[in-house]
Order: C-alpha cells, then structure tokens, then sequence
C-alpha cells in the first residue's frame, strides 16, 4: 500500500466560483477519502429574521443566493402567504412562474458556462455566458434588476408584464431556442467532451436517494424527483416533465441541465399564452402566526424554508434548506475512488453554490 | 460535419459586433425599470421616516430634528423598497449606477424642506351672545 497524502482542495481555486474546501485524502493519484468544509461565507441571514418586518425580509430572503435569488424569495413568500391563509391572484401566480423559469435559465446557462471552463474549454465558457445576458436582458427589462430582481412581495409581485413585452419575451426565447440548440449541441455531442465526462463520478441510483441527492444530481442518476410537479405557483397549469437521465456520471447531470433548458422555455411559453388577466397583487394586513414548510425546485434542486411566525411583525424562525447543503454527502461520495484530475470536474458537476449552502 | 460547424461561428464572430459593451465609455444598457441609484428631491421631503423605516439594510437615517436625509451607499442594496413607500415620491430610482467612490464613507447628506407648516387654523366664529 502507498503512502497516504492530503492534498487541500480550495477554499482558493481557479475551478471554484466559491469557496468550498475540500482536504483530499491520496494514494497515489487516487482519492480515497473526502473531508469537506464549508464556512467561509457565513452571513447569518436566518438569524436576521428577527430584526426585520416579514415583509422586508423579502429582500433578503433573496439576496441568500446570487444565482436562484428569485426562487428562495418566492419560497419564503409561498410559505408567509400559506401561514396567513393568503390567495393571491392567480396572474401573480403566473408571472412568478415565468420569472422563476428564467431564472432557471440563466443559472443552467452560467453552469454550463462554468462547466466548460472546468474542463479548459474556454471558447465555450464565453458562448454560454453571451447567450446567458438575452436572458439577463429579458429579466432587467420587467424586474428592474439582472440577477437580484426584487419582483416578489407578500400577496403577489410588485410588476406586472404588458401583453406586447410577453410578445416580444415569447419571440425573443424563439430566437434564443435555435442558439441554444447549437450550444447543446457540443455539450451532448462534442468527442472530446464525452470523452472527459463519460464515466466519471458514477452515483448510482441508490446512492443518490440514500445520500438524499436533489435536483439535477438525482435526476442525472435515474431519481424522478422534482418539486415542480407538486404544482406550487402555476406549475399545476401546466404540463411538462422532469427531464431524467440513467447515466449518473458526469455527462448525464450536464445533459439533465441541457435538456431542461428547453423544458423551461417550453414553461414560459405555455405560462405566456395560458397567462389570465387582472390584478397581480392584494393588500396585506395583520401578521403570520403559525409555521409552514415551503418547498420549491431550485435550479440545484430542493429549497426548503422553514418559517414561523407568533402573530407580531417580526417572525421567530426562519431555517433555509438549501439544495447544496443536501448535495455535500453525495459529492462525498462520488469523489471517493476517482482521479484527482477529475475532481475539478466532479465538484462542478454538482453546481456547488456556497453562498446558499451557508446563508 | 464539424469543421464546417466551426467555420460557421468563426465567420459569425469576425462580422459581427463584440457582445460587450465599452463600459464605462459607453453608459450601462439600461431600461426605464432598472435599478441604479436612489436619487432625493430634497424640496418634497418632509422627514416621515417611512424610508428609514422599511430600509431593509438601515442605509437611510433621516434626522427629523435638523431636517437631513441621509444615505449610506455602501449599505444600499437598491432594492427600492424606499421608493415604493415615499408618501410624496420625492424619491426616486435612477436608471443608471452611481459614480464609483474613491474614500471612506459613501455617505450622500442632503438637507430637506422638512414637514409643511400646517395653515393657520381659521378663526372660530364668533359665538353668539347669549341671551
């Protein structure tokens, strides 16, 4: 047997968009234990919940995240609007919808992006990221902001969409379908990027459920789970289904983010044309009392916010399951056994998001 | 096939205009919703607090006393909760960001026209003699 050494994994890396820190245990060339550590960014957004009124904790609760900021404001909201017995308008319902699927979008295409950087394919990376900024234009021209659009509130979203921008929106997508297209294509298809993700960092279906692997790290190992399907917002208006690879090696979570893609324009598109008149926000008065488990699928996978509240402005507990934190054990996981030059690859190809994993 | 694949986008990309913009000689691409800076009327401002109040981050302190508005634009995070609230929308949000700050303390101070001054109460009518 070789000697064992430890090699240290970030929290400083060229591969890392941010800090995880990994002590990679070796023989040889190969990993034999992980020991991760997160930390590093720790802000204490939960704790904050008791010094600010329900209501503006909205703009935190989406600041907890830079990438799936409008779906963690859109789950905190779900859950203050369930505990108060809150029935928004269901145009509101909709318009959270369509801007929950772009935001979708526009993280696929920054992982796909980073993704293709981690394997040195540099012209791609850049690709990725220019068709990334239609979708970051589309969101700035009806929210107001880029990646933190602030367009949630308690009883339904602060702006409304006119008919002849969802026309431009469903025109623009079309145009956006055909490029996308042709990136996907060399994801799905290139050799050589087949060549440097097939095979690599295998989880099988069953340690996918037992390690409680969510969104597309399930969904690339054969684990049909996706919240979206529960019919929150105006999903259960909708028809469509979770995209589901068998693979679970590395090429089959990139071809899960691949597809779903298309699964989300195919969302917004049916959100635009089934989209109802009439208001999209109601007046909110009193305070929640009670507790609520809200769920909603993030680009990475499952969101939880716990949330309780005793009938006063302030609420008392607000506790964010994020899709990361579950994510860690499963990354644990595949790196055990692997090469340590494909552990860039590996820890990507979960779509690791410190900032939300640490809140 | 693939050579030709690739020659497709080469040729896309030598006629065709970079995607990025010369920021910051030319400005940002803005819309009439986005989000740059908070900008005050000081004139409309009569101190009520509401800003303050709903500022998520504590960024504004209006002092009712001395009749200041005061902003921190490093505490700011534009979210424009305190514009939807202003009662006289003498707040405002800009579309493009703020100039870059070269010291300490982003702190923008303004003095402000303060509560209007009631109108005098009209004289009670006299009252009638008795009889």
């Amino acid at each position: 047997m070789s000697k064992q050494i430890t090699v240290p994994f970030g929290p400083q890396h060229p591969v890392l968009p941010e800090p995880l820190h990994l002590d990679l245990v070796l023989e040889d060339e190969k990993v034999v234990d992980v020991i991760p550590t997160i930390g590093y960014v720790h802000r204490g957004l939960e704790k904050l919940v008791e010094k600010r009124e329900y209501t503006e904790y909205v703009y935190i609760a989406e600041r907890i995240c830079g990438i799936c900021s409008f779906i963690h404001s859109q789950a905190y909201v779900q859950g203050i609007e369930q505990i108060m017995g809150l029935e928004i308008p269901e145009r509101a319902q909709f318009l959270r919808t369509i801007w929950s699927e772009y935001s979708r979008l526009h993280s696929h295409l920054l992982w796909l992006g980073c993704f293709a950087d981690s394997m040195g394919f540099e012209s791609l990376f850049m690709n990725s990221w220019r068709l990334r900024e239609h979708i970051l234009d589309d969101l700035e021209s009806t929210t107001g902001g880029r990646v933190i659009q602030g367009a949630c509130k308690v009883g339904g979203v602060r702006r409304d969409i006119t008919p002849e921008k969802l026309d431009e929106m469903v025109k623009g997508l079309k145009t956006l379908e055909g490029e996308l297209r042709d990136l996907t294509d060399v994801f799905l298809n290139d050799r050589s990027i087949q060549h440097r993700l097939k095979g690599v960092g295998v989880l099988s279906k069953e340690d996918a459920y037992y390690f409680g692997a969510v969104g597309p790290t399930a969904r690339g190992s054969g684990v049909a789970i996706d919240i979206r399907e529960t019919g929150y917002a105006a999903f259960g208006k909708i028809n469509f289904k979770p995209v589901v690879e068998q693979g679970g090696d590395c090429y089959a979570r990139c071809a899960v983010r691949a597809k779903e893609m298309f699964t989300s324009l195919d969302i917004i598109e049916q959100c635009i044309r089934k989209i109802p008149d009439g208001p999209v926000d109601m007046k909110v008065t009193g305070a929640p009392d009670g507790e609520y488990f809200s769920r909603a699928e993030q680009p990475r996978g499952e969101v939880i916010h716990y949330i309780k509240g005793n009938g006063k402005k302030n609420l008392v507990r607000h506790r964010v399951r994020t899709p990361t934190f579950t994510n860690i054990p499963p990354l644990v996981t595949l790196l055990k056994g692997c090469q340590l030059a494909d552990v860039p690859v590996i820890v990507l190809s979960i779509d690791p998001c410190i900032g939300c994993a640490e809140r | 096939m693939t050579f030709f694949e690739m020659t497709k986008t080469v040729v896309r990309s030598l006629f065709s205009r970079p995607a990025t913009l010369m920021y910051p000689a030319k400005p940002a691409k803005k819309t009439n919703l986005s989000r740059g800076h908070v900008s005050i009327n000081p004139e409309g401002c009569i101190t009520c607090r509401s800003c303050q109040r709903k500022c998520p981050t504590g960024a504004i302190c209006v002092e009712v006393k001395e009749k200041t508005w005061e902003i921190d634009n490093m505490r700011c995070v534009v979210c424009s909760a305190c514009v939807d609230v202003c009662p006289t929308k003498c707040l405002t949000m800009e579309t493009q960001y703020r100039a870059p700050i070269t010291s300490r303390g982003a702190r923008n101070k303004f003095t402000v026209a303060g509560p209007k001054k009631r109108e005098p109460p009209a004289a009670p009518p006299a009252e009638k003699p008795k009889e």
